[in-house]
């Protein structure tokens, strides 16, 4: 049993352009889930009933598809549909449609969690509809489920890893290569552990400072 | 369409998933407690390996941790058969954050109902077992059943050491066919059927457990 870091240390600039990859990958869907989000938790909370329901199936269903499922259709079945997406886009696709009934999810949860009262003044006061969600509702809810929201783009970076199956050179993809290549089965995915270790840790200290402003936002100093 | 045979055959996956993840659940779940255990107890050395362990676990992708323990632990002397592989990878995994939820729920026993048992000249394996557990088990359902659905929605990762799971299998039907969409959506049905039957069971047991001790 003798060890071989010096080949991972060689190997080092395949490890980081594949951290490269992951981070930039679940940032960019995050910040588009965050953008889409809002706008799938509004038929989450509308007053129709049939809105509101259907809404809420498509979300529960779309919340327990496997993510791996999800990028085989959009891969391989949405071009028998006319839809033919490079491995790339059809990655961004498929974590931001994943990603979005998540945020949805969270955003009308946060939703419920204000006070009815605050939504009564907004509106005796003269804010409605497109103006009142913007001004009033969603600056409470981003402070509010930060950390949440924090989670669910450590969940998100997690996920990514399965994009390695259709050949998406992110980290889980250049962990095996690596090891395939030179046979440095345990260094090659101990090292791949460690960088998503410190990847989920930034995020969470991220999350952590900005808690701190929310805090003060929120309070004041 | 979807011909009988094809769908048998997506059945056969969704079996595998099933009995991969259900294997894991009941492996898992005992593990999580025993390493919340160690961390809650302070027990030298294991109690930190095991906070170290739960870090880095719940920080890594299933896909990763399933090929690390295939393929990675080989090198340690320990060589799995791709099943058994799945199952361990699986167990390993869900435990960790089965830790953190019997954790949480440890550190909410009242101090004052174990000092009560000591005085009562209660051992620490007693206590456990008739004042700890009884209430840990039910503060901890939900969130233990909400991890399952995770697990089970993370088992397609098992497919990159060769197990074919329903995913899997999907993919295969889909490759052999030519007609990608039918065994996509069935699988996405199976999928969506089996989470939801997990979580309503959980509802029901939930509401017996309230209703019985009243909480």
């Amino acid at each position: 049993m003798s060890f071989r870091w010096d080949v991972i240390w060689r190997e080092l600039p395949q490890f980081g352009l594949g951290l490269a990859n992951s981070a930039w990958l679940s940032t960019v869907a995050m910040t588009l889930s965050l953008l889409l989000g809002p706008w799938l938790a509004l038929p989450l909370v509308s007053r129709r009933p049939v809105v509101r329901r259907a809404s809420r199936a498509v979300v529960d269903v779309a919340r327990c598809v496997p993510f791996l499922l999800l990028a085989y259709f959009v891969y391989f079945a949405l071009p028998a549909l006319g839809v033919r997406l490079d491995k790339w886009t059809a990655s961004l696709v498929t974590l931001t449609v994943y990603n979005t009934a998540y945020i949805a999810e969270i955003v009308r949860g946060a939703w419920a969690q204000l006070p009815a009262g605050q939504t009564e003044a907004a509106r005796a006061v003269g804010f409605t509809g497109f103006r009142l969600v913007r001004r009033i509702v969603l600056p409470q809810i981003a402070l509010a489920a930060g950390p949440v929201f924090g989670n669910q783009l450590i969940q998100l970076i997690k996920d990514s890893a399965f994009l390695s199956i259709i050949t998406v050179p992110e980290l889980t993809y250049a962990a095996n290569a690596v090891q395939s290549f030179y046979f440095v089965p345990f260094e090659s995915f101990a090292v791949a552990t460690l960088l998503y270790w410190a990847l989920c840790a930034g995020v969470e200290q991220v999350v952590r400072w900005s808690e701190g402003r929310a805090q003060r936002i929120r309070y004041g100093a | 369409m979807l011909r009988w045979a094809t769908l048998l055959d997506l059945l056969h996956g969704a079996g595998t998933t099933l009995l991969i993840s259900l294997l894991a659940i009941a492996l898992g779940v005992p593990l999580g407690l025993g390493i919340s255990l160690a961390r809650a107890r302070r027990v030298p050395v294991l109690g930190t390996l095991c906070a170290v362990y739960s870090s880095f676990v719940r920080a890594s992708p299933v896909v990763l941790f399933v090929m690390f323990v295939f393929f990675g632990l080989p090198a340690l002397g320990l060589s799995l058969s791709p099943y058994a592989a799945a199952v361990a990878a699986l167990a390993l995994n869900t435990a960790a954050f089965n830790a953190e939820i019997w954790r949480a729920a440890i550190l909410d026993v009242p101090r004052g109902q174990l000092d009560a048992a000591r005085a009562m000249g209660m051992t620490g394996g007693v206590t456990f077992r008739r004042i700890v557990f009884p209430q840990i088990w039910r503060m901890s359902l939900p969130a233990l059943v909400s991890e399952m659905t995770l697990l089970i929605k993370a088992s397609p990762a098992i497919a990159v050491i060769g197990v074919v799971d329903l995913t899997r299998k999907a993919r295969q039907v889909a490759a052999v066919t030519y007609a990608p969409l039918p065994p996509f959506f069935a699988a996405m049905v199976l999928y969506a059927v089996t989470l939801m039957l997990l979580v309503v069971a959980a509802r029901g047991l939930e509401r017996r457990v309230r209703a019985r001790y009243a909480l």
